[in-house]
């Protein structure tokens, strides 16, 4: 039977009247913990934000097509030469479309399935800029604007005007930050465009796209879909891509297997357009927690420093306690309790300075060229971590508190009695 | 009478430095209500024989019995417990835990048997205090009181749980002769009025005398 209101007593009588041991220690547990949080914190948050600069921009699958020679040339079709060793010189690709074949049926198939979160058409064209005297080449991407909107996060990169501005405007044009620069445009004014053929057609600019990362703001400029198929003079069919949103993003390299098969397209997945940046978080994950276990092992040396250095200060009372009928396991709770505690108010205390240094770097002011929509340092206030980082400080004191407190346990009233 | 008490052939050897039989073949007994002085020379293992009886010293041979009961082998763990509620110890040197209050100190064994109430266990404890005249230190922070009171105070703790059998390895041995003559008086009266069992170690003759027994030791043997 363990009487743990008796046992506590006598913890925290220790700890208080030894203040400043029980301080040291427990501020050590503090700066671990609070440590933690904030790198944590921190770290993953730049995750997040790098992830999203690139992860987000990019569709958990793109459809498209390339253009590239036919694996069968005519020649394998003849019955004649089918066991002849055939050479065909100077392959070239067929002069083919770009467009998605059957891209509408292919757009409903997806929207009808549940894996799929949203599916949105584009058409990639290249065109050139005009303002005035200055002609840019460049990009114009079709888009179903509201459904981007919803599917990706392209609203964060308007730094002008809105994406209903575009959708209400069939004339309208979300221009590149670059662009608009270099031609010195801003929002209202006009641009005209001309496609490779020669057709120029004058757009206005509602909107100022700035994505950060320049070799897309200098070439690339946002319009309605339909827009962009009636600057090529195209029909309401003509697609070049469709970029696909899925509920689990796990399960695109499987499905981009299925999808190239089914529909005879190209299908690339996010895994191999991005592979690197998946490293680079585990990297950042990996830093966050070497730094936390050093500082907690750190932490908790402290603790079983003072812990043995107060067993060795009480051990006449640890002799009356056994004498007068506390049991080696009684002793050893008290000493225990008295390391959880300090873990406890430690690891607390640490959660506090970890979100108090978290809040202040959260509104640190953080502007860059490159990243239009961000002011402040990024931070993640998952609550994992501080539940992480609790369990964490109340392990480490747990195993720093052990060893003295199974010595206190095993000391022999005796000989401490005799000793005097 | 009943033997509260009683040992049987308890051997006991010292291997370090060297082997030393310090205890040979101790018997005797403890009747209920008994108060017996053990006396004997420096060295001739006394204390030894005391820290036995009191359960905390297992590494002997023999047997020891409480109540009629076999003490010797059980687990440390039932041994805390008869401590707790059977044996009150009392130390030449005033131990109590320093950091803690004079009512705390008392009330502290009292507590771990958790048998009673918090308020009758203060109830008691007051009632021990009074009994031995330092009711008046009750909230007085154990380190500042004086040695006469200390070892009150811890005759207070030892008899807060009304045990069996109360020991003493020279009580009075740190006491001038009016505290000490005191201290004899309320021994005197516990085992007249409570039927208390006594067993006290001293080097005084004339408290010795006064008891109602003496054990003579020489050389690790009782001798009478
Ligand atoms: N831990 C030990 N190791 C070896 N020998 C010991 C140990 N403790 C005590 N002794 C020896 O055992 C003998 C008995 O010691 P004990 O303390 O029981 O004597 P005592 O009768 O209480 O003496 P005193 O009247 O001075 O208190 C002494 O000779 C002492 O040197
Ligand atoms: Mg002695």
């Amino acid at each position: 039977m363990i009487n743990w209101k008796v046992i506590l007593n006598i913890a925290k009588t220790h700890l208080l009247t030894k203040m400043k041991s029980t301080v040291t220690a427990a501020l050590g547990v503090t700066f671990g913990i609070g440590a933690y949080i904030t790198m944590a914190g921190f770290m993953t948050g730049l995750n997040d934000l790098l992830d999203g600069l690139t992860l987000n921009r990019t569709p958990h699958i793109r459809l498209y097509n390339e253009i590239e020679p036919s694996e069968k040339q005519p020649v394998s079709l003849y019955a004649e030469f089918e066991n002849a060793f055939n050479v065909v010189r100077s392959v070239k690709p067929k002069q083919s479309q770009k467009k998605i074949h059957n891209a509408l049926p292919i757009l409903n198939y997806l929207k009808a399935n549940d894996a799929v979160k949203g599916v949105t058409p584009q058409l990639l064209a290249q065109i050139f800029y005009i303002s005035g005297s200055i002609e840019l080449g460049g990009t114009l991407v079709g888009v179903d604007i509201t459904e981007e909107a919803r599917l990706s996060n392209i609203n964060d990169y308007i730094v002008e005007g809105t994406p209903e501005a575009l959708r209400n405007n069939a004339n309208g044009i979300l221009l590149g930050a670059g662009l608009a620069e270099k031609m010195s445009l801003s929002v209202d004014d006009r641009v005209q465009v001309s496609t490779v053929a020669g057709t120029i057609f004058p757009l206005k600019i509602v909107g100022i796209y700035q994505s950060g990362l320049a070799e897309i703001d200098n070439v690339q400029s946002y319009v309605n879909l339909k827009t962009a198929q009636r600057i090529l003079g195209e029909p309401e069919n003509y697609i070049t891509d469709i970029n696909i949103k899925l509920f689990n993003i796990d399960q695109a390299p499987a499905m981009a297997i299925g999808l190239q098969r089914q529909f005879d397209v190209k299908a690339i997945d996010i895994n191999k357009a991005n592979a690197q940046f998946e490293t680079g978080s585990y990297i950042r994950n990996l830093i966050t927690y070497a730094v936390s276990i050093t500082l907690l092992i750190v932490a908790g040396f402290g603790i079983y420093n003072i812990l043995n250095m107060l067993i060795y200060e009480k051990m006449k009372d640890i002799a009356i306690l056994k004498a007068t009928g506390f049991s080696g396991r009684d002793v050893q709770l008290i000493f225990m309790s008295q390391a959880m505690i300090i873990g406890l108010m430690g690891g607390l205390l640490g959660l506090l300075m970890g979100f108090g240094l978290s809040v202040m770097i959260d509104n640190a002011p953080f502007e860059t060229e490159a990243l239009p929509t961000i002011k402040t340092y990024p931070i993640n206030y998952n609550p994992m971590y501080y539940a992480i980082g609790i369990v964490f400080a109340l392990i480490s004191t747990f195993i720093a508190g052990y060893l003295p407190a199974n010595k206190a346990k095993k000391i022999d009233p005796v000989k401490i009695i005799r000793g005097t | 009478m009943k033997l509260v008490l009683e040992t049987k052939n308890i051997n006991k050897h010292f291997y370090k430095p060297k082997d030393f039989h310090v205890l040979k073949d101790i018997s005797f007994g403890i009747k209920e209500g008994e108060f017996a002085s053990i006396m004997g020379k420096s060295g001739c293992g006394k204390s030894t024989l005391l820290y036995i009886l009191s359960t905390m010293d297992t590494d002997y041979t023999g047997d020891l019995y409480l109540n009629d009961q076999l003490i010797t082998g059980k687990p440390h763990e039932e041994l805390s417990r008869i401590r707790n509620k059977n044996i009150g110890f009392v130390f030449q040197f005033h131990y109590l835990l320093t950091e803690f209050s004079v009512l705390e100190n008392v009330m502290l064994p009292a507590k771990k048997l958790a048998e009673k109430s918090q308020a009758e266990i203060e109830h008691d404890a007051h009632e021990k205090l009074k009994m031995l005249h330092i009711e008046h230190l009750t909230e007085q922070r154990a380190s500042r009181i004086s040695g006469g009171e200390k070892q009150r105070v811890a005759i207070a703790r030892a008899l807060i749980n009304n045990p069996t059998i109360l020991m003493g390895d020279e009580p009075t041995g740190n006491l001038d002769s009016q505290n000490s003559e005191n201290v004899f008086n309320i021994f005197k009266r516990l085992t007249e009025e409570q039927r208390l069992s006594l067993l006290v170690v001293t080097h005084d003759e004339d408290f010795a005398k006064r008891t109602d027994r003496i054990i003579e030791m020489e050389d690790g043997r009782i001798v009478n």
